[in-house]
């Protein structure tokens, strides 16, 4: 199980990516096996939204499941990854890449210590079948 | 060999029923609001009859085999059910012709709510509900209105055992309920410490399957029931696993105020490839005046030289009506038949023979399968689809290769709480020579899995299709056979 | 009964499971609970039961006795000999959901069939495999529209003029939801519909032919609930399609009804039919089961249910609706019937039921003290004002072998002495002259 080492990660299996003040979101590579072949993509928010923690940003569809993607940090969105509802396959074959979500302007950057690290995430994924 | 589709089969012209020529005069159509063109197909009466022929020939069905379905209750389909259901007097009755008219639907409705409060020892039954899943909405709306008609509009949530089917959390949604999980102990049971600490004036009340989604009754049941009752909530039964406590029990007995019943499991009604189904709802007292609007009922109680009349009634703090007319007559007037048929022994017997099928099963396979619970069961148990020195093999796997045998697989993946689960559910329907060839089948897959595992990654290899890509179906969402821009 | 086991076989089991007697089994269930007495009637044998039975349907007056002249939802329409013929097939009624697509292939097919057929009944893009009725069907149509708004637009408006039941069912399900807001405008003012819709509405749902039989055209309804960005549901009458201009082409969202007609029996109120169609960009936000078309890993054609991740058994309490059952069997029922119909058929049975019910409208509206209360063209229905009242028309009706029309009163106390009739293709010029016959002796005496 892929698990970069420069992101942070929440307990809902978002990933995040920060560059100064913008953070990229995703789902992680364990969140895409769970799930398995993603068949759709649904994005709830526009541009210049504005987002907290828990928010559901996306409903993700597979032939097995429907999840939510929980945003994992608080502030107004910059750009979605609209494209995406074309290939929805990507979020699959590269989650952390060409697979990202939303890019958003991080209101509060203290929200980021709530996430975990790589190396947390990982432990965190063993337990769970 | 692939069926052809209606449209494929059409011919343009062809011609199927005929109608009596027309004996009246005729008058104008309303110009502008005709339909130029009805793109339907053409075919022969030969063509319908056979197109459904072959059709019906590439389905498994109760009448062609074993279907060990958990939580379904797959027994055998009365014939003379059908007979009865097709009676013309029932079948060519209108729903709205006057009641006097039709005093023997009504007296066959009324039979069956008598038959189900004795069965389940409730107060009142509503014989609306279409299915368990409507049934339920039903239960969980009578269960705001009760708290609301108390003033206490701070019942927000109800509680759902981990174990529990989808529809329990979906139905609780769709009352503007916020569902809330309880975890099962060990053993199977709910967990009563976690109840405890959870229930609390913000309880509506708890949904309980009872025996659960583990095949198991509770063995706390009194406790857990007067634990959300001294909260101030109240205890609604998933009638779905009924099949295992007629004659044995009554949920009303026990303290649930609210239960489903599911007439095409615990009582033989056909499940039709779908449906139609039936889910009666039965209440205890303090909650019968919430019932759906209309209910059969006495409206007249006659002398000694009239006998009663039967009409529909309006509970006063009805929730209202929740679909048209009064409940699927048809499906109740084939599960009055068969409670008939049985008797209060015959139901007995039924779920006497379906909880000795099920514990038969369970002890014959649980040396060859991971049994997750081992304890005696009730109606159903579930076992694991997985084994540790055959990695590759999943519960899907099992399932698939069962249909080689000419078995239908068990209920996958069902309840979550076990790993690759194959909950096993055998009915009083079938005979120990059905139940034996399926523990060798199970025995012979078991030894497949660890010694030739593509039998089982390729299966099914003997059906009319093999596995069917269901990614390309979600992504390329062909719902029609034919539109008329094709 | 239905039961094979015998005694040997019994203890062979038992003894494999290492308990002497069945009793030992329920050790779980608290003993003061064990083993109730069920007060039940004695069993009865099939012979006896289907004597009992008959006796009790005989006790019924029911359409095969009495001319029909009752509809208001509920419809006496032909059904073909060859459609049971097919249902009792029990490779049909005796199997289960589709949930192994291998194993099921003939019902995943007639569902994907039915699904087209009502697709293009109604010139919509896709349809679902049923709701339980009617009224369930446009109750979910509200659903789905709200959650396509994400409960953002909590208000529906409901056309006075449809099915009271719909009404209440619609109103039952949403009742409770403290931000929903249901609103049926004025009976009287036909415009007040359009006036009713604005920004906060997430559908308008309006019935085609109306509940008391009209025909309208729905264009400016719809033209302005786009505009104000609400959605529209048309309540359409499936025969009635059969001749009149598909709700697709007014520009429906969403079309529901209820299926009976097509080859149901009406036996007593159900089980029926719901239908649910709609274009493809909604077909992720609406309910119910849906069989799409895929190939297997050799390349041949089959069905599967799709699009499941929406529903309860995975979505739990995300899911937009609890719906588990369909209404598989009564869906094939019409299949099998739309077939046997077809293009041509389904065009006659529709105009053989509009011919009809203009001759007794006609013929009715001579009598003296009758008036037909339709200005609007109507389809199979219609209203007449009647010089007494409806009940006791119907009791001089029930004397002649004939079960009126429904009492408006009921539904519009506005309406007194208001009969809405239905006539279908099982009407003959016969009883249609019987009909009107006693309708003037009752105008006389």
């Amino acid at each position: 199980m892929n698990t970069p080492e420069y992101l942070k990660y929440a307990k809902t299996d978002e990933w995040v990516k920060v560059d100064g003040n913008i953070a990229t979101i995703g789902i992680s590579d364990f969140a895409q096996d769970q799930l398995s072949d993603v068949v759709f993509i649904e994005f709830n928010h526009e541009i210049n939204d504005m987002v907290s923690v828990g928010d559901a940003l996306a409903t993700i569809e597979s032939v097995k499941a429907a999840a939510d993607v929980n945003c994992p940090i608080s502030g107004k969105v910059l750009e979605i990854n609209e494209g995406l509802t074309d290939i929805p396959e990507t979020l699959n074959s590269d989650p952390y890449e060409k697979g990202w979500l939303y890019k958003i302007e991080m209101s509060s950057s203290a929200e980021l210590n709530d996430l975990m690290d790589a190396a947390a995430y990982a432990a965190f994924c063993e337990g769970r079948h | 060999m692939v069926e052809p589709t209606l449209y494929e089969l059409s011919s343009s012209g062809r011609r199927g029923f005929e109608y009596p020529e027309q004996d009246v005069p005729s008058t104008r159509l309303p110009e502008g609001l005709l339909r130029k063109d009805l793109p339907m197909p053409e075919l022969s009466e030969l063509d319908v009859v056979r197109h459904f022929t072959h059709l019906s020939r590439k389905n498994y069905s109760i009448d062609g085999g074993f279907y060990p379905l958990g939580s379904c209750t797959m027994k055998y389909n009365p014939r003379i059910n059908e007979v009865v259901a097709r009676l013309n007097g029932f079948a060519r009755a209108h729903p709205l012709q006057p009641i006097e008219t039709a005093q023997g639907s009504l007296v066959v409705m009324y039979m069956l709510q008598e038959a189900l409060k004795e069965i389940t020892g409730l107060a009142a039954v509503s014989l609306q509900p279409a299915a368990g899943a409507h049934g339920e909405l039903v239960g969980v709306l009578i269960m705001r209105a009760y708290h609301l008609s108390r003033g206490d509009s701070k019942r927000t949530k109800i509680l759902v055992p981990d174990s529990a089917h989808g529809t329990n959390p979906a139905s609780s949604s769709m009352a503007g309920f916020e569902p809330v999980n309880i975890p099962s102990d060990a053993r199977g049971n709910v967990d009563l410490e976690k109840l405890k600490e959870i229930c609390d004036a913000s309880t509506a009340g708890l949904m309980l399957t009872n025996p659960n989604t583990l095949g198991l009754f509770d063995e706390h049941v009194l406790e857990v029931i007067e634990i959300v009752h001294n909260a101030g909530g109240l205890v609604y039964g998933d009638g779905a696993n009924l099949n295992a406590l007629l004659g044995i029990t009554r949920p009303g007995d026990l303290g649930f105020d609210i239960l489903h019943i599911n007439l095409h499991k615990t009582f033989s009604t056909p499940h039709g490839g779908g449906g139609p189904g039936s889910g009666p709802l039965a209440v205890a007292a303090h909650l019968a005046d919430f019932l759906p609007d209309p209910l059969v009922g006495i409206v007249d109680p006659g002398d000694e030289e009239t006998p009663p009349l039967y009409g529909f009634l309006h509970p006063s703090q009805s929730i209202g009506r929740i679909k048209s007319f009064h409940g699927h007559f048809g499906i109740i007037v084939r599960a009055l038949t068969f409670i008939l048929m049985q008797g209060a022994e015959g139901l007995k017997e039924v779920s006497e023979m379906a909880v000795l099928n099920a514990n038969y099963l369970m002890a014959l396979l649980k040396k060859d399968y991971h049994l997750p619970y081992d304890r005696d069961c009730m109606h159903e148990f579930v076992l694991e689809g997985v084994w540790p020195d055959a990695p590759d093999i999943h519960a899907l796997d099992v399932a698939k290769r069962l249909m080689d045998y000419g078995l239908h697989p068990p209920t996958n993946y069902f309840p979550l709480i076990v790993n690759e689960a194959l909950m096993i559910e055998p009915t009083e329907s079938e005979s120990k020579q059905t139940l034996d060839y399926f523990v060798d089948v199970m025995r012979k897959i078991a030894r497949e899995a660890h010694e030739q595992p593509d039998l089982l990654h390729d299966a099914p290899h003997d059906t009319p299709v093999g596995r069917l890509d269901e990614v390309k179906a979600a992504k390329d969402l062909v719902l029609c056979c034919w539109r008329p821009e094709e | 009964m239905f039961i094979p086991h015998t005694d040997v076989e019994r203890q062979e089991m038992l003894k494999a499971i290492g308990k002497k007697n069945t009793a030992e089994l329920f050790n779980a269930i608290p003993e003061a609970f064990r083993y109730p007495k069920l007060e039940l009637p004695d069993a009865l044998s099939e012979m006896a039961a289907l004597q009992q039975f008959s006796e009790w349907a005989e006790a019924n007056n029911a359409c095969n006795d009495m001319v029909c002249f009752l509809g208001a939802g509920a419809y006496n329409h032909y059904i073909p000999a060859a459609v049971d013929f097919l249902l009792q097939r029990g490779d049909f009624f005796t199997a289960y959901t589709p949930y192994q697509p291998e194993i099921s292939q003939g019902t995943l097919q007639a569902i994907f069939e039915f699904q087209t057929l009502v697709a293009n009944l109604t010139g919509m893009e896709a349809a679902n495999a049923s709701h339980y009725d009617g009224a369930t069907a446009a109750a979910e149509a509200c659903i789905s529209a709200f959650h396509h708004f994400k409960g953002k637009r909590p208000k529906f408006v409901l056309s006075p003029l449809l099915n009271p039941q719909y009404v209440d069912t619609v109103k039952t399900y949403f009742g409770l939801l403290v931000d929903a807001q249901v609103v049926v405008p004025d009976a009287h003012k036909p415009q007040a519909c359009i006036d009713a819709i604005d920004g906060q509405t997430a559908l308008v749902l309006v019935q085609y032919p109306d509940f008391l039989g009209n025909i309208h055209d729905w264009s400016a309804l719809v033209k302005s609930a786009h505009e104000s960005g609400a959605l529209v549901a048309f309540a359409a009458n499936p025969i009635a399609l059969g001749l009149l201009k598909a709700p697709a082409e007014f520009g429906a969202d969403f079309v529901v009804g209820e299926g009976q007609p097509l080859g149901i029996p009406m036996s007593f109120g159900g089980p029926y039919l719901g239908y649910f169609a709609t274009r493809k960009e909604f077909v992720r936000k609406i309910s119910g089961r849906i069989v799409g078309e895929t190939v297997d890993q050799t390349g041949r054609r089959g069905y599967v249910l799709t699009l499941t991740a929406r529903e309860q058994h995975i979505r739990r309490e995300k899911a937009t609706s609890n719906i588990c059952s369909n209404q598989a069997l009564m869906a094939l029922a019409a299949t099998i019937y739309m077939s046997l119909r077809g293009k041509n058929g389904l065009r006659k049975v529709a105009e053989l039921c509009y011919q009809k019910a203009h001759y007794a409208a006609a013929e009715i509206g001579k009598l003296k003290g009758f008036r037909l209360v339709n200005t609007q063209p109507f389809f199979h229905e219609f209203v007449i004002e009647c010089p007494i009242s409806v009940a006791d028309i119907n009791e001089h009706l029930l004397e002649h072998g004939i079960i009126g029309g429904y009492d408006l009163e009921e539904t519009y106390p506005h309406m007194r002495n208001s009969m809405l009739l239905a006539v279908t293709e099982m009407n003959s010029k016969d009883e249609i002259d019987a009909l009107v016959e006693v309708l003037a002796e009752v105008a006389n005496g």
